[in-house]
């Protein structure tokens, strides 16, 4: 073995990457497990800063049994947890392996810079949530879906007092009923689909009853708590001074135009609104790995059926190849390590174990489309924008000016209307607008996830990064 | 529009762009098609340098010049939305050698027209007050300027009223008896004109290749680190005295020397790495590196800024590093504007102008021999076409 280089580096310790490590530890692989958390678990099994005493973690989430046998195999192996380390980039090395290139503090942008080189990568950097612009949006007290369940996980801390849940997505119903339960008045769930769309589907939820399971749960949490369930309808505008005080919520047409006159005011502190998921897949698509287009429009890696990407080398599990949820990350990031064990010339395991997550996998995806076919954004959407409403709020352009650039400058897609508005040039770098500044380009494509440094860093950690940073696996372990 | 244009511009970046607005000033019917968006290519990956700081005396300098007097004119008829800034340039020496060197290639420029002014090392922060102390010294030149060049190729195209069609991709051209240009095909049909014109920048070579010529247009690769927005802590163009011996270079090894600019937006822009590795736009860490390093070492407080984007573009180059403008001998009726390098944005009202001139007829501003398009064929030099605005 080549001192100084793991046999992989995974990039993120959410289920997918617990699983990818702990599973290639078993197999006697020696594995980097990176993430710009301090503790593993991603964004699904966040827990509770030690400060603030949580008696019972748990109790905020499903699962929590699975997250409790994913960190025994973690321990057991061989894999070094990294914490706190932010990736922006990972390089083609010289000889066929790999460099990935990390800033380390709590705070990506002010770290020390460091490189850890492996023979094999594995992208489980999950995902983050969609937004669609509406008026008022950028009020105080409004706060993404995925958000508002972060904060309460990660924080102990709900958003306000009589919280309104909106926008699209499987993910609303589960935070609705932690919202709830932590002691937050829910008025009502407004869900932009119907959950119709699904019996379209007979097939994908057939197969897999535990999620109709998962639905049911929900939906008897929604009725305990007397939440009310409002589908085909969206907040298309909050209201307030200094921060939110009421949002009115409109009737949608099939295609997501908001129904005249239908508006409905309902009195809220708070809003937690989401629009599904977006795979976080810029450290692939900078590797030049391929990509398609998911049934809501998002991008995400296209992945072989040992999880590896376009790019030899490279392999990807979980929401990086499309949202799914947490089930399918932890089957797709024990399938990659098996392949990559296989290919670095270990033993992948039994035969049977293989085929049989496969056969798991490719359920749970027919599943995972069939739910991002119910939930992808109608294009009548754009209707509820007004002109002086803000599209990038890092740059402060409004949907006026996006519309202005396609009109009167030649802007067709994206790129050029960033070129022209400067939308999405700024801190967030697009994530937060890229989805609504395609739809108002009007070319029907998803937003390029094309960001060479996936998360900030200093000109001074940048220029200082050197070969004598560089992480290597413990002596101990050689 | 239905009738038949004067003149057909292949390729909406600032070049194309340029040809159609003085093209539109001359009287001609202008129609620009671009395979891609306004912009799409080298021109939305430029920082918008108008330099006439990094060039030697010589053809490309006379352009350079004609040109910062043609952008200080159309920044007066164009919406201050362009973001033209004449902002000056400064180069700055670390040591007493590179200053010497520094001295006689700005004497040199001098004679041929530049603006130049010695800046002694204690006057250093008087213009930058951020600069890294123990400089050698530096030269101010004002002429340099700057612009927003996506948003200035679209002003510019929608100033000259041309006919604007956009994802047409150009696949053949058109031609009557004894070769003539009689218009190009494209994939959703043809478009009919008596000249058409080659602004296809780093893809011009493919579209000289199209009419059947040789025009060898390469990739030269750069990465542009882009910062938070600040406020305003670099006020010039600013580089180190070794930029220009890159420039210059032939060598397809990776070199750079950063150039540190703010922008009216607040970030500051730090170009420019050049390597010649063909269209590839995987990123490069040692070029990062590099340009970051080159940027920290001029302005010690950009160490703790951070950088959120980093982009390439691609430059077109020719093998001497001089534009092709003018008529194609070789092809009645075609013309060519493109291989500007790193130039293209601060070259592109001149080349219009020219274009323009070859046109109509007219006199061209500058002796335009040795950007003869054909001058690469056989290795024989220059053809026939010199002396393009015939």
């Amino acid at each position: 073995m080549v001192t100084g280089v793991f046999d992989l580096v995974v990039v993120g310790a959410g289920p997918a990457g617990l699983a990818g490590a702990g599973t290639a530890g078993e197999l006697g692989l020696r594995v980097a497990l990176l993430d710009m958390a301090e503790h593993v678990g991603g964004q699904f099994y966040r827990q509770p800063a030690a400060g603030l005493g949580a008696a019972r973690p748990e109790a905020l989430h499903h699962d929590w049994d699975a997250f409790v046998a994913l960190r025994k195999r973690l321990a057991a192996g061989r894999v070094e947890h990294l914490g706190r380390h932010h990736v922006w980039a990972v390089e083609r090395g010289a000889d066929g392996d790999w460099a990935v290139h990390a800033v380390v503090g709590d705070d990506g942008g002010d770290g020390r810079p460091v490189r850890v080189r492996a023979r094999a990568v594995l992208l489980a950097a999950g995902a983050y949530e969609r937004q669609l612009p509406f008026p008022g949006w950028t009020l105080p007290g409004v706060v993404g879906a995925g958000g508002a369940q972060a904060m309460l996980k990660g924080g102990l801390v709900l958003p306000g007092k009589r919280v309104v849940v909106a926008g699209s997505g499987p993910l609303l119903l589960a935070v609705a009923s932690s919202l709830a339960s932590a002691g937050a008045e829910v008025p009502a769930v407004i869900e932009a689909s119907g959950y119709l769309g699904y019996a379209r589907h007979p097939r994908a939820l057939a197969v897999n009853p535990r999620k109709l399971a998962e639905g049911l749960t929900h939906g008897a949490a929604l009725l305990r708590h007397r939440i009310a369930l409002r589908t085909r309808s969206a907040v298309t505008e909050a209201h307030g001074s200094e921060r939110v005080e009421a949002v009115t919520v409109s009737r949608l047409d099939a295609r997501w135009r908001p129904v005249p006159g239908s508006g409905r005011r309902i009195a809220c502190d708070a809003l937690a609104v989401g629009h599904g998921l977006v795979p976080g897949i810029e450290l692939g698509t900078t590797l030049g790995c391929g990509t398609r287009t998911t049934a809501d429009n998002t991008l995400a890696l296209h992945l072989g059926s040992g999880q590896e990407t376009s790019v030899r080398g490279v392999w990807g599990a979980g929401e990086v190849g499309g949202v799914a949820g947490a089930q399918l990350a932890c089957i797709e990031g024990e399938l990659a390590a098996r392949s990559i064990a296989a290919r670095l010339g270990r033993d992948p395991g039994p035969e049977g174990r293989v085929r049989q997550l496969s056969s798991r996998r490719t359920r749970l995806r027919t599943f995972a489309e069939a739910m991002a076919a119910t939930h992808a954004p109608g294009p009548g959407w754009t209707g509820w924008l007004c002109d002086d409403t803000e599209v990038c709020r890092c740059e402060e352009v409004t949907a006026g000016r996006v519309r202005e650039a396609v009109a009167d400058q030649g802007a067709r897609d994206a790129r050029t209307v960033k070129l022209f508005t400067r939308a999405g040039m700024g801190w967030c770098q697009g994530r937060m607008c890229g989805a609504a500044v395609s739809c108002l380009a009007g070319d029907g494509q998803p937003p390029a996830q094309r960001r060479p440094l996936a998360v900030p860093l200093t000109l001074g950690a940048l220029a200082g990064q050197g070969p004598e940073d560089a992480s290597e696996p413990s002596q101990s372990q050689t | 529009m239905t009738s038949t244009p004067d003149v057909i511009v292949v390729g909406a970046g600032i070049v194309g762009a340029a040809c159609a607005h003085y093209a539109a000033r001359a009287g001609l019917r202008v129609t620009v098609l671009d395979r891609g968006p306004v912009a799409g290519g080298t021109t939305g990956s430029g920082e918008g340098n108008l330099l006439v700081s990094d060039k030697a005396p010589g053809p490309e300098l006379e352009l350079a010049l004609k040109s910062a007097e043609l952008w200080r004119e159309l920044a007066e008829r164009l919406p201050h939305g362009i973001e033209y800034e004449p902002k000056g340039g400064l180069v700055v020496a670390s040591g007493e050698a590179a200053l010497t060197a520094l001295r006689t290639f700005a004497a040199a420029q001098e004679k041929a027209g530049v603006t130049v002014r010695d800046v002694a090392a204690d006057r250093l922060p008087d213009l930058e007050p951020h600069l890294a102390r123990g400089l050698a010294g530096g030269v101010h030149y004002p002429q340099d300027a700057q612009v927003m060049p996506a948003l200035a190729a679209t002003h510019l195209l929608r100033a000259s009223g041309a006919e604007v069609r956009l994802g047409q991709e150009v696949t053949g051209l058109l031609t009557g008896p004894g070769g003539a240009v009689r218009g190009v095909r494209t994939a959703s049909g043809v478009f009919h004109a008596p000249y058409v014109v080659n602004a296809a920048g780093t893809w011009g070579g493919e579209l000289a290749r199209l009419a059947g010529v040789l025009l060898p247009v390469l990739p030269r690769r750069g990465f542009v680190l882009v910062t938070e927005p600040l406020p305003r802590v670099v006020r010039h163009k600013v580089y180190a005295a070794d930029y220009v011996a890159d420039v210059a270079s032939d060598s397809a090894a990776l070199q750079t020397s950063a150039v540190v600019e703010g922008t009216p937006a607040g970030p500051v822009l730090i170009g420019a790495s050049r390597e010649r590795v063909g269209f590839d736009r995987a990123l490069s860490v040692p070029a990062l590196r590099r340009l970051a390093a080159g940027a920290t070492a001029l302005f010690p407080v950009l160490a703790g800024v951070r950088v959120i984007r980093t982009y390439a573009g691609f430059r077109p180059y020719l093998p001497d590093h001089l534009p092709a403008i003018g008529t194609d001998a070789r092809v009645p009726g075609l013309l060519h504007a493109c291989g500007h390098e790193g130039a293209g944005i601060g070259l592109a009202p001149v080349t219009g102008r020219i274009i323009a001139d070859c046109l109509t007829g007219a006199q061209p501003p500058v002796d335009v021999r040795p950007f003869d398009p054909a001058r690469f064929e056989g290795g024989t030099g220059t053809g026939a076409g010199a002396g393009a605005g015939a």
